[in-house]
């Protein structure tokens, strides 16, 4: 049989955006002098020609049909000017020229169900990762996760409630491609992989699976008179990250998964250096289809946040200010052993100096 | 209608709620998409899905596949549990290189999602994290097609695997005053210098480029990014000084103290002057503002604050740190600084970086180790290793402090010094 004919692929690469851009974005490229912000969800920028460009964000379901999409695109053509944006948090913005257009566009877009916030010192959307939708070796859905808790947090998108912005990210494993996070709701598998030694030898390449290993608990074993891999149970931290290259060594597992909340990843310069985050809470109950104990910290974090923290202060900047003794006294969460870093340059992370509050 | 729908009953409690619901979007097309191939394969992912929530367990597995001519660019998923939900056993998705910036037409994003429609499931995200479009849920018959008819129209895959990974941009100078460089340009031509390795895997792992026009860097490029790009400047900030003076009359009346100068000023302490990271920030009794610029390290506290008073300076360029990544293998690391400050204006500049950049991928693809991140690997051999092997001179900006422990061998001193008074003189004759 005669291999069909292929097509050769063209090698375009990354496509230049100004083709999609709005005019006034094109005209006043690098001409911007500063911005307002008329309500939450509303930015109006202004060039030092004089030309205005508004911005509308809403927030979207991030996994979106054709049908939604669509809708959004009817709304951006029959409300706007035809043009959309898209931010990292997967909100949708649409920009117009003209200001009497945006009240027409957040009633049209809040009427469609699409709620228009997340500008400033509100909660924006959360990003998110791919989950039981997906990935491979998720301990949990994020789609979910991330719907039930937008819909606890609506209030605070819609409005600029918050000392400053707060970012909140999903990851469905320790891997962790969700990112830093003001917050993050990350899950813990917290059990090491089972392995089917029936099949490793077939499937996986042993040496390379052993290099994967973050804790080096992986070694070669012959199991059964057959080449597999063993596992360290005492050294392995969980992280999943022998399954991709190696599927015979399962970590999903539905006993054995659990939501953790880390705090304070913050990746501007703004006033301080960039910081990572931090763990707070673990052993939150994977509890789908709502999750509603990862929420309820979540929410409580916030309460005090706000209560707490001085205008401009992000969520690190907050504890770093009040000292994390007094972040777990506020938040009432507990502080345990695995709280202490033990991982490299661990001791950097432990109190070398007499600066505590009483 | 379909007729034999897998329940949801989990599924269904996700439609409860004011935000907008992901499953309310897969029902419509399960139940009311014109093309049944939809309907079906739509249905059996609600069926698998709602079997993960029922049992807490996924049930994807990955693959090898890709479009004719490349090695990259799809996630290959197969279903574990194919045999109870057959619609849906082959769901990859295509990662698609988004325009610098994520700007679209609504027409164009129409005629994706009629191609989309055409050959895949009518699920897509804007956008991952790592910045791609993903069109998600293709049968291993049709994602070529698909490929193929965006590919025609300006569209193109972005990497997985081991490879050059798709880039992200900030708004930027599209929209945005903080502004300091072309994030747009850069990144086109980062990324598309290197097409062959986005598309074609072979290097140790992923490297991603991402930048921001300004150190507030909206997209995360220092924690994230091998390499990070960030927009800043080196002359003085500019000052509008009727503009603070109306910021504080502005600021007392929306602390509810209409009138009361004091209020303004005091709110001016307390949000701008004691929060600047160097003190490099005064305000005058005449409610003017001085900067002392050769101590302020360009934070954006005080321009956030004041977008309509205070503004970057006129000499723009960018820093670029090298080797920030998340969890695996060791832990996070942020990026490196390794230029404290490159210009960006005309041709030559730009083919500096992407020289730049070229010998960083280079050096890690000779000595890396396999899976292993460019800032693994800087970890590994050390940053001066890493200099050297690119060819850049060690600068007080690459560190927060000099070393602490004394086990070093400082032979090679008296050269290495000269080397550094050398550079000096050099850069006085240039100035
Ligand atoms: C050892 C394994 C893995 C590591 C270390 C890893 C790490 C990451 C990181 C750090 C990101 C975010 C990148 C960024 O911020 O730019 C990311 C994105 C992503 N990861 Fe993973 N990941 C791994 C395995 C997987 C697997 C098995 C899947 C399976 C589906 C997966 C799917 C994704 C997807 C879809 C994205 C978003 C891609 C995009 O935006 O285009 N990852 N990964
Ligand atoms: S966080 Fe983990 S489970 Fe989630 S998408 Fe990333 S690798 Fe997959
Ligand atoms: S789960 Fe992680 S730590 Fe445990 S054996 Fe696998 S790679 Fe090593
Ligand atoms: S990184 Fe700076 S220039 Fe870019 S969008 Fe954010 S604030 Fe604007
Ligand atoms: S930009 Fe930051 S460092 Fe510079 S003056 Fe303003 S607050 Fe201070």
């Amino acid at each position: 049989m005669a291999a069909p004919e292929m097509r050769d692929p063209i090698e375009s690469g990354c496509p230049d955006g100004f083709q999609y851009m709005h005019p006034v974005m094109r005209r006043n490229y690098g001409l911007w002098a500063y911005h307002e912000d008329p309500r939450p969800g509303v930015l109006v920028h202004v060039s030092k020609t004089g030309e205005k460009i508004w911005t509308v964000r809403a927030g979207t379901q991030r996994i979106l049909d054709v049908f939604t999409l669509r809708k959004l695109m009817d709304i951006g053509d029959t409300y706007g000017d035809g043009y959309v944006h898209f931010t990292i948090r997967s909100n949708i913005e649409f920009q117009v020229a003209d200001g009497a257009k945006v009240e027409p566009l957040v009633k049209a877009l809040e009427d469609a169900g699409f709620p228009v916030g997340g500008t400033r010192n509100s909660v924006t959307s959360l990003s998110h990762t791919q989950g039981w939708l997906h990935c491979d070796i998720p301990g949990t859905d994020a789609s979910g996760v991330v719907k039930s808790m937008m819909d606890e947090l609506l209030p605070e998108f819609k409005a600029w409630n918050m000392p400053n912005r707060v970012h909140i990210t999903t990851s469905c494993c320790q891997i962790n491609c969700g990112g830093q996070g003001d917050i993050a709701i990350n899950v813990q598998h917290v059990k090491p992989p089972k392995i089917n030694h029936a099949l490793v030898g077939n499937v996986c390449e042993r040496p390379s699976v052993v290099a994967r290993c973050p804790v080096a608990a992986i070694r070669p074993a012959m199991v059964d008179g057959k080449p597999s891999l063993e596992v360290d149970e005492k050294k392995c931290i969980c992280c999943g990250a022998c399954y991709p290259p190696c599927p015979p060594m399962q970590i999903n597992d539905h006993q054995y998964t659990q939501l953790a909340i880390w705090i304070g990843g913050n990746h501007s310069n703004a006033r301080g250096k960039p910081t990572f985050q931090r763990l707070v809470a673990a052993g939150i109950p994977n509890n789908p289809p709502r999750w509603p104990e990862a929420t309820a910290i979540v929410k409580k974090i916030l309460e005090c946040y706000k209560a707490g923290a001085k205008d401009w202060e992000r969520i690190n900047e907050w504890v770093e200010r009040i000292g994390w003794p007094r972040f777990f006294e506020v938040t009432g969460l507990p502080f345990t052993k695995y709280h202490i870093d033990n991982w490299r340059g661990a001791r950097a992370n432990l109190n070398s100096s007499t600066h505590i509050r009483f | 209608m379909a007729t034999n729908n897998y329940p949801t009953p989990m599924l269904d409690v996700l439609e409860e709620g004011p935000w907008p619901s992901f499953i309310t979007g897969f029902k419509k097309l399960r139940d009311e998409h014109p093309d049944e191939r939809i309907r079906n394969v739509i249905n059996g992912l609600m069926g698998q899905l709602e079997h993960s929530y029922e049992t807490k367990m996924g049930y994807w597995k990955g693959g090898t596949i890709s479009v004719f001519g490349y090695g990259g660019g799809i996630i290959p998923r197969f279903s574990e549990v194919g045999h109870m939900f057959p619609e849906s056993k082959e769901f990859h998705t295509l990662r698609v290189q988004p325009p610098a910036g994520n700007y679209y037409t609504t027409d164009m994003l129409r005629q994706l999602a009629d191609s989309w429609e055409k050959w895949g499931s009518g699920l897509q995200t804007f956008h991952g994290q790592t910045g791609n479009i993903m069109f998600i849920g293709a049968n291993s018959v049709n994602f070529q097609h698909f490929f193929d008819e965006i590919n025609e129209y300006g569209w193109d895959l972005g990497g997985a695997g081991p490879c050059v990974r798709t880039g992200m941009s900030c708004v930027g100078a599209a929209r945005c005053e903080m502004s300091n460089c072309n994030e747009h340009a850069i990144h086109r031509r980062l990324m598309n210098n290197f097409t062959d390795d986005v598309h074609r895997p072979a290097l140790p792992y992923k490297f991603k480029f991402k930048v921001s026009g300004c150190p507030n860097d909206c997209q995360n490029a220092i924690e994230r990014a091998d390499f990070a790009v960030i927009g800043t400047w080196r002359d003085e900030m500019k000052v509008n000084q009727e503009a603070v003076k109306e910021m504080i009359m502005k600021k007392a009346k929306e602390i509810g103290k209409e009138g009361d100068r004091s209020a303004g000023r005091q709110y001016m302490f307390d949000n701008v002057i004691s929060r600047c990271p160097t003190q490099a920030i005064k305000l005058n009794d005449d409610d003017t503002i001085t900067v002392d610029n050769g101590n302020c390290v360009r934070c954006m506290h005080c321009l956030n604050v004041m977008p309509k008073a205070l503004q970057v300076g006129d000499d723009k360029g960018v820093t670029i740190l090298i080797g920030g990544k998340r969890t695996l293998k060791i832990g996070d690391l942020m990026g490196t600084v390794v230029i404290p400050f490159m210009k960006l204006d005309n041709e030559e500049d730009y083919e500096r970086i992407v020289e730049l950049a070229a010998s960083i991928i280079d050096f890690w693809a000779e000595n890396g180790l396999e899976h292993e991140r460019c800032g693994e690997m800087i970890e590994r051999i050390g940053l001066v290793n890493f200099l050297e092997g690119i060819g850049i001179d060690p600068d007080p900006n690459m560190i927060k402090q000099p070393r602490n422990v004394s086990y070093v061998r400082t032979d090679g001193w008296d050269e290495a010094a000269e080397a550094w008074f050398n550079r000096k003189r050099e850069e006085k004759a240039a100035a």
